[in-house]
């Protein structure tokens, strides 16, 4: 007999494995997404209930899976309306099938959801808030607070988006094969967009948005494993990896941030880094030229091997930034680029590129603009510059742990140069 | 799935784009050939649009389209498809992709909710 805490950690490790496998099936056959969702809640309960005196079973994910079907036929059965007794006899007949054994089908069912949930016609907010609710099972309260808006707002989203998808035929399945590149970089915006939302963590709620950015690693691992032959695939989970390896070195006991020259490497995971590593190599190896991701994962391995940020190999970072404005311009990976010149060629070099960056457009407004140009004046030795790039830079941060680190650059300014600042 | 798609001109194209765009007798004999298209027919242009509105029981007709704008409504299809990408799909072929904008809308069904 199991012990409950075993019972409840092989409940939870069954339905992170299963979840998405058996929501896709049951909204294939009942054409239902709250049900499906619903159903495999209630199975994990039952669960709970169940393993920690019958003892955790041998296929537990068999085991989930029919409980949660059987669920869907009650709750069918149940409804008196003309749709769910079309629904239910159809249902009744899939479910009678067993195909548990047919991996590859369960497979397309989980991409298939996935396509559906990415898919274009859908308003990029909703497909965001969808494909994490779909995955995760976090409830709509939590992914509300995830992004930052009240639980009714989220509910609405959410309903209008399955609504959407009901409503214009938007299909389960995997598109046809001329369109399976640009439907897959369609799905990968969507990961990354989850993790930049996680990893952007605000006070508070930060526990809750590493969780969101965890996800979307496992996401990435996942459509990884469904479509190894896109090198595009590779080079996200590479990216998200290597982003996601500093997580713990990100923040100090106080909750500040922590730049990454400032970081203790020692407290970045290396399995993360390998993994990221290994992923990066499946990329290269792709048929494909380095894409958006892979580029982005080169230069996020570039940091994720130097010994201590003194040795960072600021010109391949250089390099791999002028391969990604050749590839796709962008202001912000302009001033990323100025930053890394920065380092390789000094500050003076470092305040012609941003000057040059900002020129072309796209910054106004953007509040690392003064705190880079702030950062590059310091280290050109002109103090009361700094001082007042970081005052506009604190103005314009966007969250607190910003504007704390910048007000301890800031500090730190005055009180090594007392006598240089206004 | 029945969808009404909405040809429109668009002057936000290039020649290149035109050049590219496939035959429109080309792309009907496809989607009769299977068996995905119902009606359809191109429209003579907005000088010829007639509005028609009764407000406080009184008839108004007007010269003109809904909304004067630089893309109006050049013909339209109703397509019987399996699913949305299907009819993404036949959309994608028509010339008027190229060369002007297509809007997919889901016929709603008077017995749905």
């Amino acid at each position: 007999m199991p012990g409950q805490g075993a019972a409840a950690t092989a409940v939870r490790r069954t339905v992170t494995a299963e979840r998405l496998r058996i929501v896709a099936s049951l909204i294939r056959i009942t054409g239902d997404w709250d049900l499906a969702e619903d159903c495999v809640q209630d199975a994990a309960e039952r669960a709970l209930m169940r393993w920690p005196s019958d003892g955790i079973p041998d296929n537990p994910a068999a085991w989930l899976t029919s409980a949660a079907r059987r669920r869907a036929v009650d709750v069918l059965r149940r409804r008196r309306t003309e749709q769910a007794k079309l629904r239910l006899l159809q249902a009744e007949v899939e479910l009678a099938v067993d195909r548990t054994v047919e991996g590859e089908v369960y497979d397309d069912e989980r991409l298939g959801l996935l396509f559906a949930c990415c898919h274009p016609s859908l308003p990029l907010g909703g497909r965001v808030a969808l494909t994490l609710k779909t995955v995760t099972g976090l409830s709509t309260r939590e992914v509300a607070r995830a992004f930052l808006v009240s639980e009714a707002t989220m509910g609405q989203r959410l309903l209008r988006t399955r609504q959407k998808i009901a409503h214009t035929g938007i299909s389960l399945r995997q598109p046809e094969p001329h369109r399976l590149a640009e439907r897959t970089a369609g799905i990968l915006a969507v990961i990354y967009l989850l993790f930049n939302e996680g990893y952007t963590a605000t006070e508070g709620e930060q526990t809750l948005r590493e969780d969101v950015a965890g996800e979307a690693v496992r996401l990435a691992g996942l459509v990884a494993e469904l479509l190894p032959d896109d090198g595009e695939v590779h080079g996200l989970r590479a990216l998200l990896l290597l982003q996601h390896a500093r997580r713990a070195a990100r923040t100090d006991v106080g909750g500040d941030l922590v730049t990454l020259d400032q970081q203790d490497r020692t407290r970045w995971d290396r399995g993360y880094i390998a993994a990221g590593l290994h992923s990066l190599g499946r990329a290269r190896g792709a048929e494909h030229p380095a894409g958006y991701y892979q580029l982005q994962a080169e230069i996020a391995a570039v940091h994720a091997t130097a010994r201590d940020a003194a040795a960072t190999d600021w010109a391949r970072i250089v390099t791999g930034y002028d391969a990604l404005l050749a590839l796709r311009p962008s202001p912000v990976v302009a001033l990323n680029r100025a930053v890394a010149v920065g380092f390789r060629d000094g500050a003076e070099a470092g305040l012609a590129a941003l000057s040059d960056a900002v020129a072309a457009g796209g910054l106004d407004g953007y509040a690392l603009v003064p705190a880079v140009r702030a950062d590059l004046q310091r280290r050109a030795g002109r103090a009361s510059a700094a001082a007042a790039e970081y005052r506009v830079a604190i103005q314009r941060a966007a969250t607190g742990p910003e504007q704390r680190l910048l007000q301890r650059r800031l500090d730190e300014l005055t009180e090594t140069n007392p006598e240089r600042t206004p | 799935m029945k969808y009404l798609m909405l040809v429109a001109t668009d002057p936000d194209h290039t020649a290149a784009d035109a050049e590219a765009a496939p035959d429109v007798n080309d792309w009907f004999a496809q989607v009769t050939g299977q068996g995905a298209w119902l009606s359809g027919d191109r429209l003579r242009p907005v000088e010829d649009a007639t509005t028609v509105r009764v407000r406080g029981g009184e008839l108004l007709v007007t010269d003109g389209p809904f909304t004067e704008s630089k893309e109006w409504i050049a013909g339209f299809d109703v397509l019987e498809c399996a699913d949305l990408d299907a009819a993404i799909e036949i959309a994608a072929k028509h010339p008027m992709a190229y060369t002007g904008r297509l809007e997919l809308r889901p016929i709603w069904p008077m017995d749905e909710n």
